[in-house]
């Protein structure tokens, strides 16, 4: 965690979008995370991201647990209000948060150790509610901050960096997703920029609960021979289901194309993704052929990315809840107390 | 209806022991079984009793298990408005073969057991010195019922029959509630009615009052009858709260399903459907928690309800909330304890675990309801005190009112209250250039501004963390840093004690160096303690406590009093021990009182505890020695 704010010196050509920010807005304070971690990567990814959709900064609300991947939060957005909760728990909090004002964007941040040990059981209902968010964890299948332990989704057979090797099977929080009903499932490769921006931007967009696992190698502990989740290993067997282009739904689309391997989604808010699939067979909108396709390739050693599943007019738990248009916190007295006069007819009723 | 046979009704008291005489003053016990449809039976049977203007205090007690295993209902006729448990049982309603002997020891000397006498019993299932009243109840209803279920439910209608003409209750006043409880709906009305009149019919034809009456009064006024959970919900839906998340666990649950139920009459826009509201049932306390501090840290009012386990597991998210600074109200409805200990009893043992929650330097808000009708008033009152405070609030009731109807003043709303919403700074602020500093003090009451996310473009955003900070919310190890804010944390405290519901002093007739301090649900038995200890020419200036921290009051009374009872529902004397810690007080003038069986306190065990020790106390001091507390 820094306290060091970055300089604010704009460069007098820096562009904006149409909401007037220049990419320099969307920036945190200085990341203390090692040189070369994945997890810069991934901030610099939501930087450009919504830089691009012209969100305004303070309209997102920004959540993590507790870890390396926790912290970065502080290191995008500075406009925006943060919270740094407790290990695990940031699905909850978002939950509570989302509730409380459904106005905003609600990003969440997580890690492997954050999402998949500890918080495994929140990660999960919050998918299988449809908490609308975009749930990002940076996953590099170790304990960065307590210096290089395992973590949940280290890889049975993988290395640590003392060279003991892990017995446990790995949890793959993407299968998981996809079982549970979140209705955006996406990986990303921290090293793969021009994958990873359309696919937050989707997940950004996108009307309900949205997951992206992205593997982000962990420099300093994790990016040795023996780690699958090493710069070099993911790079060697990436297996890319799609590339995906985020078109918004005010702008004319002129995407270059060629017939049968483009598949248009439009969303419910009228953006669409582009998904360019890299396989003539690869159905983005079916849930078990995702997970069958994903584990197949699993089972070779192959780290498949890619929007893996979407459903585009998914909703979210403030539609199951069927709660008013106004933002709960903004509600007052008028809307919210029965008054005396109902509770002296409630009285009545008690005698 | 003459009895059938096989179900001639028992003999009377013998052993010379007169049948209890009493009007307006007893205690009856139906003994049943859980899922017989007898709770609701049971229910109508207080509550007519209250419609003829006697004040009643009925309590359920069940063991904790599901379908088929015992349960019971104690109700206690109480002209003189005493709402606390007295006691031992004058008549057994003794419906679960299961319990029999047990019921049947329980029954005071010349007390009834009325039985169902179906299936003869042999002379040594009873006792002598009790009188006993048999009524063949399944065989009438087998008579007359061709349904299974419905033979089972309307036995416990029969017996309410019969116990009205027993008793002198007013069969008219049954039916009338009958009517209300069946209001459209005719054909479970009529059945109902005629089940009444069977057990009326039977005990008019065969058998004899008894030496219990019920005889009209005007003692209960505009009185409510309501359960603690009902009232804290319906204190939520007033004060304003948004956001519920909750898992279930004893005794809590119905506070969540009461607040939807609530929610769902008054909080629905009836032009779109739409809900004013959200309520989650979370996948544990963790989740449920979680979610409230996010709600609270956005700016809506949200709570929580559980008991004693759950304030485990969610002690970690008090911890932040209260660093943090957030928003939180916890309705603790606390049972017997530790671990799963007596799911389904009360006690008041959660007070430690509360108003130190979590690790580190913490200290919490607790407040402490009476009755169903503070339930209501702290319940809203929690909720404008966490905005006020920005800090978790802590509603401290208890199995015993929770779960039980109790006779309160009815709740009251004053319709021009605003809801305190504290210290928010709005977008215009911002503009106009206040200084904003998350964690600052500038006004001098240890309590900061917050902003809410989304407020401004540039101005007042801040990064919320669990880890210390300065007083602009930037991450800081810096020793001054921390003192600074754990300070102004220890301030806001103290601007808390000022806040809080004050406690309700309750002098002696004369002026005595003895005081009793008391809390929660042990009022009502405090306050019949409190008569009989005057007849018995002991007396005590009484403060009832209503919430920690607690107020300069509670010193003043500490140090006007020589010696002070301190009377509490657990083990390990709780309050005392805060009493003690917090105030710096001599612990030797505290003296324990203390009831952890489970069951509530009863004015009897309070007034023999402290008469013992007044005794021991005055015969240690004629011998000239000095007492120890």
């Amino acid at each position: 965690m820094t306290y060091l704010a970055k300089p604010r010196l704009h460069h007098p050509t820096l562009a904006t979008n149409k909401v007037g920010y220049t990419r320099r807005d969307y920036e945190g304070k200085i990341s203390t995370l090692c040189a070369g971690c994945g997890h810069d990567s991934i901030s610099a990814a939501i930087i450009e991201a919504c830089w691009e959709l012209d969100i305004e900064p303070h309209r997102v609300a920004k959540l993590s647990g507790i870890g390396c991947s926790s912290k970065t939060p502080d290191y995008f957005l500075g406009a925006s209000h943060g919270f740094n909760t407790v290990h695990g728990r940031m699905p909850s909090v978002l939950t509570g948060a989302n509730l409380a004002n459904r106005d905003l964007l609600y990003l969440g941040v997580s890690g492997d150790g954050d999402s998949a040990s500890i918080g495994l059981g929140q990660f999960a209902h919050a998918m299988r509610r449809g908490v609308r968010m975009a749930y990002i964890v940076e996953n590099n299948g170790v304990y960065g901050l307590t210096k290089g332990q395992f973590s949940a989704t280290a890889d049975q057979g993988s290395k640590s960096k003392k060279g003991l090797v892990n017995s446990d099977s790995p949890v793959d929080l993407v299968a998981m997703a996809l079982q549970l009903g979140a209705s955006y499932v996406g990986r990303g490769f921290s090293g793969n920029k021009a994958q990873l921006v359309p696919l937050i931007k989707g997940a950004i967009s996108h009307g309900g609960a949205a997951f992206i696992d992205v593997i982000s190698p962990c420099v300093a502990f994790n990016n040795h021979p023996g780690s699958t989740k090493s710069y070099d290993y993911v790079r060697e067997h990436n297996e890319a289901v799609s590339r995906i282009d985020f078109i918004s739904g005010r702008e004319e689309i002129t995407v270059d194309m060629g017939p049968g391997e483009v598949v248009d989604v439009r969303q419910h808010d009228g953006t669409l993704l582009r998904l360019r699939s890299l396989h003539p067979d690869y159905n983005p909108g079916d849930r078990y052929a995702a997970m069958a396709y994903m584990q197949r390739h699993q089972e070779r050693g192959e780290v498949v990315t890619g929007l893996l599943y979407v459903d585009p007019l998914a909703t979210d738990l403030h539609t199951a809840l069927n709660t008013c248009d106004r933002p709960l916190n903004a509600l007052g007295p008028a809307e919210l107390c029965p008054g005396a006069e109902a509770l002296a007819r409630l009285n009545a009723s008690l005698r | 209806m003459a009895p059938p046979e096989g179900g001639k009704a028992h003999g009377t008291t013998g052993a010379g022991v007169a049948p209890i005489e009493a009007v307006n003053d007893f205690v009856i016990k139906f003994a049943n079984v859980n899922g017989s449809g007898s709770a609701s039976a049971n229910e109508l049977f207080a509550k007519a009793i209250l419609r003829m203007g006697v004040p009643v205090s009925p309590r359920n007690i069940f063991p904790s298990n599901i379908q088929g295993l015992p349960t019971w209902y104690e109700v206690r006729v109480t002209e003189e408005g005493h709402l606390g448990r007295r006691g031992g049982t004058d008549m057994m309603v003794a419906m679960n073969p299961q319990t029999w002997d047990a019921d049947l020891a329980e029954l005071e000397p010349g007390g009834y057991l009325f039985y169902d006498s179906t299936r003869p019993l042999p002379p040594s299932k009873f006792r002598d010195d009790i009188r006993v009243i048999g009524m063949p109840l399944t065989e009438i209803c087998n008579a007359v019922y061709q349904d299974p279920r419905q033979r089972q439910l309307f036995k416990n209608i029969v017996y309410v029959g019969a116990l009205a003409i027993l008793l002198g209750i007013e069969p008219e006043v049954v039916e009338k509630l009958f009517g209300e409880q069946y209001k459209g709906k005719e054909k479970l009305l009529a059945s109902n009615v005629q089940a009444l009149h069977l057990g009326c019919d039977f005990a008019r034809e065969n058998l004899e009052p008894l030496g219990l009456r019920v005889r009209r009064a005007d003692r209960v006024g505009d009185r409510i009858f309501v359960d603690g959970n009902s009232a804290a919900a319906l204190g939520c839906v007033y004060g304003g709260a948004t956001v519920a998340a909750w898992y279930p666990i004893t005794p809590s649950s119905s506070v969540a399903e009461a607040f939807q139920k609530y929610c769902t009459k008054f909080r629905v826009d009836p032009a779109t459907g739409q809900q004013r509201f959200a309520i989650v049932q979370a996948e544990d306390e963790l989740a449920s928690i979680g979610m409230v501090v996010g709600a609270g840290w956005n700016g809506a009012r949200a709570f929580t309800a559980t008991s004693g386990p759950g304030i485990s597991l969610m002690a970690e998210f008090i911890g932040l909330a209260y660093f943090a600074e957030i928003p939180v109200t916890i309705i603790d409805v606390q049972r017997g304890g530790p671990s799963t200990g007596m799911p389904t009893r009360t006690q008041q043992a959660d007070i430690l675990a509360c108003a130190y929650a979590s690790h580190g330097d913490t200290k919490h808000v607790l407040l402490f309801p009476e009755d169903p009708h503070e339930c209501f008033e702290h319940a809203a009152a929690a909720l404008d005190l966490a905005d006020r405070l920005q800090t978790p609030v802590f509603l401290m009731t208890d199995l015993d009112i929770g779960m039980n109807q109790r006779l309160c003043a009815p709740f009251t709303w004053d319709d021009s209250k605003a809801y305190d919403r504290g210290k928010v700074m709005s977008a215009e602020e911002l503009e106009a250039g206040r200084d904003f500093g998350r964690y600052k003090d500038v006004d001098g009451d240890g309590i900061p501004w917050r902003t809410l996310p989304g407020t401004h473009p540039s101005k007042g955003s801040y990064f919320t963390r669990g880890t210390t900070r300065d007083a602009y919310a930037r991450y800081s190890e810096r020793g001054p840093d921390y003192i600074y804010n754990m300070e102004r944390l220890l301030k806001k405290f103290a601007t808390a004690a000022t806040l809080v519901p004050q406690p309700v002093l309750r002098p002696a007739a004369g002026k005595t160096e003895l005081g009793v301090i008391y809390f929660g649900s042990t009022s009502p038995s405090m306050h019949e303690a409190l008569q009989a200890l005057e007849a018995r020419g002991i007396h005590l200036d009484a403060l009832r406590l209503r919430a920690f921290p607690f107020p300069d009051s509670v010193v003043q009374f500490l140090a006007q009093h020589r010696q002070v009872f301190v009377v509490e529902q657990n083990r390990d004397a709780q309050m005392r021990s805060l009493l003690v810690n917090e105030l710096d007080i001599d612990p030797a003038r505290l003296v324990r009182v203390l009831h952890f069986d489970g069951t509530p306190i009863t004015a009897r065990f309070i007034v023999q505890a402290i008469s013992a020790h007044v005794r021991k106390t005055q015969a240690a001091g004629a011998a000239g020695t000095k007492e120890a507390a």
